[in-house]
């Protein structure tokens, strides 16, 4: 695909997730919402290479690949919405939508995707012959064993399987380095995958990489891993507690800090050394968790921006925009 | 006497007990934030954060509680038990009973249940029905920030596996943070008691020992965690029409209060169970079958959950156990006699 076609769906699937986070705020869309900005770029550049047939394994930010594949918008902002015009009628929520036609189906438990981007793919070699599996999760998610095990399964069986891993440096609120051992690409290579390291804010690297991985799937030349390094523009989830306080320490976060100095200057508990490590630790999250909040440098969309111009970017993503609204009109979303 | 939350009652009864017991830590994912003060208390070597590996930190818990330490591993959602179900149905739950009561598992598996939030079928299970199923455990449920505090304190000090149950409709802290995220545009129906209330700090509330809430001798409601709040709600309605009801809070689920529960329908003749988890093979028919054990054949009803819990608000509020559905299910069991000497 061309520039500006991978510009167009990262700018439709931009607008979706602003759509979105807007219903969010209103308190029109319930529970949790983790929305994939900053994963834009990966969404449009793997999707890109993808054809009937194939199937999609999602994570709890299912929407920005959902929109690229072409799933109904209002459908599925109504599903958010709670409404019988749902996709689902209203009985899944954003971290359970799926796609029967398009072989596409997302959970929101962590690590899931893996083990049902193997059954697919094992599906698809069975039955759509040429045809290949993606199974999309985060960082996060490489250090739980059910995708371990699927990255053994996955290279055991040769599957036509591509394990995208969009790695936002991020377990929910934990620095996933702090918590884990080795590198996730090394890790791949030892089970026996082919694996390809790219920048997820460039959406032709993406794209490319992305074309080459799943061309060798398609021709029976087993599984690859590609990680993507990308931002995490919106928190865990909008409302992420800690992005709330980092960014309002005076505010949202003076609970927080008021509760973690009282309880550091207790009586009784850890040496002074321990206390003062835990203090730094959490000091250094919030400061990682401020600079991450829709930090424009680092936004995809922006970056895509100079590869199809400032004219052709304004007018598609006007365009996406008009395409958005139109559906949360449709979807009874509008006000 | 302090007037707590219920997440701080459960807090403070983990705190009383890490500065007694150098043996307690926690471990699970995010406790660092989860947990700020307890992290910043006592240090990241007793508040260990965790990747997201269930199978792993649960299962190491396992072997910590067995190597002497006394671990509170944090789960997050009950609905995670799926990634590390091995390390409590085949390893915590064995171990006494295959070394004759030699060794024990002193673990406590933290968690949050339940729903009323609009999170969707994979973030608002209840889930003690199956894992109280499984024998070696010990899973509780409090309704109130006395019986979360008290109940934490006991499983602390108690010699097995303990899975304490947080609802989040009680907690603020987890609501706050998994249903409202600092809007002030969505509101929850959140029973007040449940969520505030007096707390004797260190007092202990033996595990299986069940809490009558209400007297009444027209019917017996049992139920559990906000479900008791409901319950208390329909027989205030219910009074009014003249059906007094015992409001019976089991506390815990394993071990089953069975002697409070027979002593109160032997009474009324009626038992109705309002249980959030599912309705079949579960908690609801297990107390059917503690009253007939005894002897008892009493009208019996229940209103639990039926399916997969719907995302949307309306449709959940229909799925999980309301004050309407109590009221009209216990109006019906009223409307019979029940075949027992003396009643009718």
């Amino acid at each position: 695909m061309d520039a500006a076609g991978l510009f167009r769906q990262m700018a439709r699937a931009r607008a979706f997730e602003d759509a979105t986070s807007a219903l969010w705020r209103e308190g029109r869309i319930s529970g949790e919402m983790h929305l994939g900005t900053g994963e834009e770029a990966v969404a449009a550049g793997v999707v890109a290479s993808l054809r009937p047939g194939d199937a999609v394994a999602l994570d709890h930010r299912p929407t920005p690949v959902l929109t690229v594949l072409g799933v109904d918008l209002a459908g599925m902002l109504a599903e958010m919405l709670g409404m019988e015009s749902g996709i689902h009628r209203g009985r899944a929520g954003h971290m359970h939508l799926m796609s029967r036609t398009l072989l596409a189906s997302s959970s929101g438990i962590v690590g899931s995707s893996a083990p049902l981007g193997a059954g697919f793919a094992l599906a698809g070699r069975a039955l759509r012959p040429g045809s290949v599996a993606v199974a999309f999760f985060g960082d996060g998610a490489m250090n739980q064993g059910m995708l371990l095990e699927t990255l053994n399964l996955a290279a055991a069986w040769s599957l036509p399987l591509l394990l995208v891993c969009k790695d936002n440096g991020w377990s929910i609120t934990t620095r996933t380095d702090a918590v884990t051992g080795g590198d996730p690409v090394a890790r791949a290579r030892g089970f026996g995958l082919e694996t390809v390291d790219v920048d997820g804010g460039d959406v032709g690297a993406v794209a490319e990489a992305a074309a080459d991985a799943i061309d060798r799937a398609r021709n029976g030349e087993g599984p690859s891993f590609l990680r993507a390094r990308v931002p995490r523009l919106d928190g865990h989830f909008l409302g992420d507690a800690l992005v709330r306080a980092a960014r309002s320490p005076a505010g949202d976060g003076r609970q927080l800090l008021g509760d973690v100095t009282s309880a550091a200057l207790s009586r009784t508990g850890g040496g002074l050394g321990d206390r003062a490590r835990s203090v730094v630790r959490l000091l250094d999250l919030m400061r990682r968790a401020r600079r991450e909040d829709r930090d424009t440098r680092h936004d995809p969309l922006e970056r895509a921006r100079s590869t199809v111009g400032q004219e052709v970017a304004s007018r598609l993503e006007a365009e996406a925009l008009a395409e958005v609204g139109r559906a949360v009109a449709a979807a009874g979303g509008a006000h | 006497m302090a007037r707590l939350e219920f997440g701080a009652a459960i807090d403070a009864a983990v705190a009383e007990a890490m500065a007694r017991d150098p043996r307690v830590i926690v471990l699970g994912e995010d406790v660092h934030t989860l947990r700020a003060p307890l992290f910043a208390r006592f240090g990241p070597r007793r508040v260990l954060s965790a990747p997201i590996s269930e199978a792993a930190f649960v299962g190491a818990a396992v072997g910590a509680a067995m190597g002497g330490l006394r671990p509170i591993a944090e789960l997050m959602l009950v609905d995670f038990v799926g990634s590390c179900l091995d390390s409590l149905l085949n390893q915590a739950s064995k171990v006494e009973g295959f070394t004759h009561g030699d060794w024990k598992v002193p673990l406590v598996v933290r968690a949050t249940c339940g729903g009323g939030y609009g999170d969707g079928g994979q973030h608002e299970q209840a889930l003690w029905g199956l894992l109280a199923g499984i024998p070696g455990l010990s899973v509780v449920v409090p309704s109130t920030p006395a019986d979360a505090h008290g109940l934490m304190t006991a499983a602390l000090r108690h010699d097995g596996p303990v899975i304490f149950l947080e609802h989040k409709l009680l907690s603020r802290s987890w609501l706050e943070f998994l249903g409202a995220g600092g809007r002030k545009t969505v509101s929850f129906d959140v029973p007040p008691d449940g969520v505030e209330g007096e707390v004797l700090a260190g007092e202990e509330v033996p595990l299986g020992v069940a809490a009558i809430r209400r007297h009444g001798d027209g019917l017996t409601i049992v139920s559990l965690a906000v479900g008791v709040h409901r319950a208390i709600a329909a027989a205030e309605i219910l009074a009014r029409e003249g059906i007094d009801c015992d409001v019976l809070d089991l506390r815990s689920v394993r071990p089953l209060d069975r002697v409070a529960v027979v002593a109160s329908v032997a009474r009324t003749g009626r038992l109705l169970v309002v249980d959030e988890d599912y309705r079949e093979f579960g908690l609801s028919g297990e107390l059917a079958a503690a009253v007939l054990e005894a002897g008892l054949s009493p009208r019996f009803a229940r209103v639990c959950v039926d399916g997969t819990i719907p995302y949307a608000r309306h449709l959940e509020d229909l799925a999980l156990p309301s004050v309407a559905r109590i009221a009209e299910a216990a109006r019906e069991l009223a409307r019979v006699s029940p075949d027992l000497p003396g009643h009718g």
